[in-house]
């Protein structure tokens, strides 16, 4: 992730980088404390295993670089986009995934998705969305993990027991992740999301899926808090302008469109905008991932396109694909289709007339 | 006769490894991504293209006297036809396990880049003998790169190498099933294509650096340098 790129005409600001990187990590800090509220300290753990690998994962490819002194080495170390990448991966993951996964997925995003690309700046994904597609991919079973939170949860889940579900994969207790899981009345609790989808397959109609308790008062129990302290987070950076609001904003209003779209035409069977913004990584992705300057389109215009595009994708996905979660996906997809949106979008030079106007204005 | 050799050496050293057809000239990629998931199926449909590479090879190399310029990819392209039909008649009467797990790739062997580019740009300008030998050649260093991917991702998708080697060399082969280490949980990227696409890129990778490694360690020819006194009449 580089500076802030703009079109020109460029103005002076006298930020850098690396102080740009930690105001985006200061902005998660609401989002993350809603997440240890609600399901306890996995996603801390995963986030400190995740920070450290990357750290690992940059100084070794950057020394395999054979950069002229150590100075510049722990210039790039530091710039804190490797931090940021690894805190979104430990974000994303679910809070009680097996340490390998992460590590994984550390590894991967600093090593393949973002050096072998050409490192800061160069990578045309998003790596923490593309190591996180990768384990998607490779470990459903342990990716869609997630579980319940802890208010509903029989089993009390303290620091020390998340850290060894995360490493071996039992509780000091004994139980393992999928009998955490387990409701004290013998069923599976899987996220809001999770549920309506296999609810939808089953024949339930989105109000009977509703009833089950890990949908709670309103529209998610515990996503809407962490959803809800990402958008603060979020506000906080347009507040400092650290990113600019086009993507975040036509994201959102692209979801609004086509869910209330498609809940016009059946609320049977399609859940209303307000649960599609709060549950799931929605304004993670929006104010956090789709922000980022580098894999993202550059202009206003364009950005509004990439952020409606995928907008778009992410509610397709949700409510037609296989995956619960759409945000990975639609991200990535943009991602490919951010340098034509960048072609199309091209804004006009100051000082010089369209060419397509010029010779409308003469015939 | 050491001439001749030396052609054949040339012959062989392209087609294994410094124009070799998967790592350099990047060509084939559709089977090489789709089937290569495990060593079996690497090794077998390596062994069909290399046989339908050496038959192309042979028969456009034998009638190149009398096919006409103009539509000489079409006649390549049946003579292709024919060799992939024989191969996959043979594969579907002995080896009817591997056939199926190899599905369409084995009939989109026709279409395979790497034996139209050697029928067009080796086999239809030199003699049979040496024709013969450059589809063994071509066909070779495409079997064994196929056969490194399909290790490669089997060992880190499975944890296991050979499985399924019955259905290709018979019944006795299934206890050559060699499980490397064990997994509770495959590693799905590895299988999937896109594994595929990073596997061949790493492999790339490593062959550009040997090559790189190679050349740096090669005496350096003297280049002669013509010195040149600069003349500044300012300084002075």
């Amino acid at each position: 992730m580089a500076f802030f790129i703009a079109s020109s005409p460029h103005e002076h600001n006298r930020n850098k980088t690396s102080q740009l990187m930690r105001l985006v990590i200061y902005a998660t800090i609401p989002g993350v404390f809603a997440q240890w509220y609600f399901f306890g300290w996995g996603n801390l753990i995963q986030i400190s295993i995740a920070v450290c690998c990357a750290l690992l994962t940059e100084f070794t490819v950057l020394s395999l670089r054979e950069k002229p002194n150590g100075k510049a080495i722990k210039h790039q170390l530091f710039d804190g986009s490797a931090i940021l990448t690894a805190v979104l991966l430990g974000i994303a993951v679910p809070a009680l995934a097996p340490w390998w996964i992460i590590v994984i997925g550390a590894v991967f995003a600093i090593l393949v998705v973002k050096q072998l690309y050409g490192g800061l700046g160069h990578n045309p994904f998003n790596p923490a969305m593309a190591a996180y597609v990768l384990l998607l991919v490779s470990f459903p079973v342990q990716m869609t993990n997630w579980q319940p939170p802890l208010s509903l949860m029989s089993t009390h889940l303290d620091f020390a027991n998340t850290l060894s579900t995360i490493l071996t994969g039992y509780t000091n207790e004994g139980y393992s992740v999928a009998q955490l899981r387990t409701h004290i009345d013998g069923y599976t609790m899987a996220t809001p999301l999770d549920t309506l989808k296999t609810n939808l397959t089953l024949g339930l109609t989105i109000d009977e899926s509703r009833k089950n308790m890990v949908f709670g008062e309103n529209f998610a129990l515990g996503w809407e808090w962490i959803n809800l302290g990402f958008l603060a987070g979020g506000l906080f950076l347009l507040a400092k302008k650290a990113i600019h609001w086009s993507t975040p904003v036509s994201f959102l209003l692209s979801i609004l469109i086509f869910t209330f779209i498609a809940y016009t035409i059946n609320p049977g069977m399609n859940a209303p905008t307000m649960f599609h913004w709060l549950s799931g990584g929605t304004m993670l992705g929006a104010f956090f991932i789709l922000t980022d300057p580098v894999s993202g389109a550059t202009s206003v215009k364009g950005r509004l396109v990439f952020g409606a595009l995928a907008g778009f994708i992410f509610v397709i996905i949700r409510h037609l694909g296989g995956y619960p979660d759409g945000v990975a996906f639609a991200v990535l997809l943009c991602n490919m289709a951010a340098p034509l949106i960048d072609l199309y979008t091209k804004p006009r030079t100051y000082g010089q007339i369209n060419s397509n106007n010029t010779t409308k204005e003469l015939t | 006769m050491s001439l001749l050799n030396t052609e054949y050496k040339e012959i062989a050293w392209q087609g294994l490894w410094k124009n070799n057809p998967g790592l350099v000239q990047i060509l084939g990629l559709c089977p090489l991504l789709a089937v290569t998931s495990t060593i079996t199926n690497a090794l077998g449909l390596g062994l069909a293209t290399m046989l339908v590479l050496i038959g192309s090879n042979v028969t456009v190399s034998l009638v190149r006297q009398w096919v006409p310029k103009e539509i000489r990819i079409p006649i390549f392209v049946m003579i292709i036809a024919a060799f992939v039909t024989c191969v996959q008649l043979l594969m579907n009467a002995f080896t009817y396990g591997l056939y199926q797990s190899l599905g369409i790739f084995l009939p989109l062997i026709v279409t395979n880049c790497t034996i139209i580019g050697r029928a067009e740009a080796y086999a239809s300008k030199n003699p049979v003998k040496k024709a013969f030998f450059d589809g063994l050649m071509m066909g070779l260093g495409f079997a064994l790169l196929l056969l490194v991917l399909g290790g490669i991702r089997e060992i880190l998708g499975q944890g296991t190498l050979f499985d399924g080697a019955q259905l290709l060399l018979g019944d006795w082969a299934s206890s050559l099933k060699i499980e490397v280490f064990h997994f509770d949980n495959k590693f799905l990227l590895a299988i999937l294509p896109p594994g595929a696409f990073f596997t061949l890129g790493f492999l790339i990778a490593g062959k550009n650096y040997i090559d790189a490694k190679v050349a740096t360690r090669k005496p350096k020819v003297e280049e002669k340098t013509i010195e040149r006194m600069r003349v500044n009449f300012d300084a002075q």
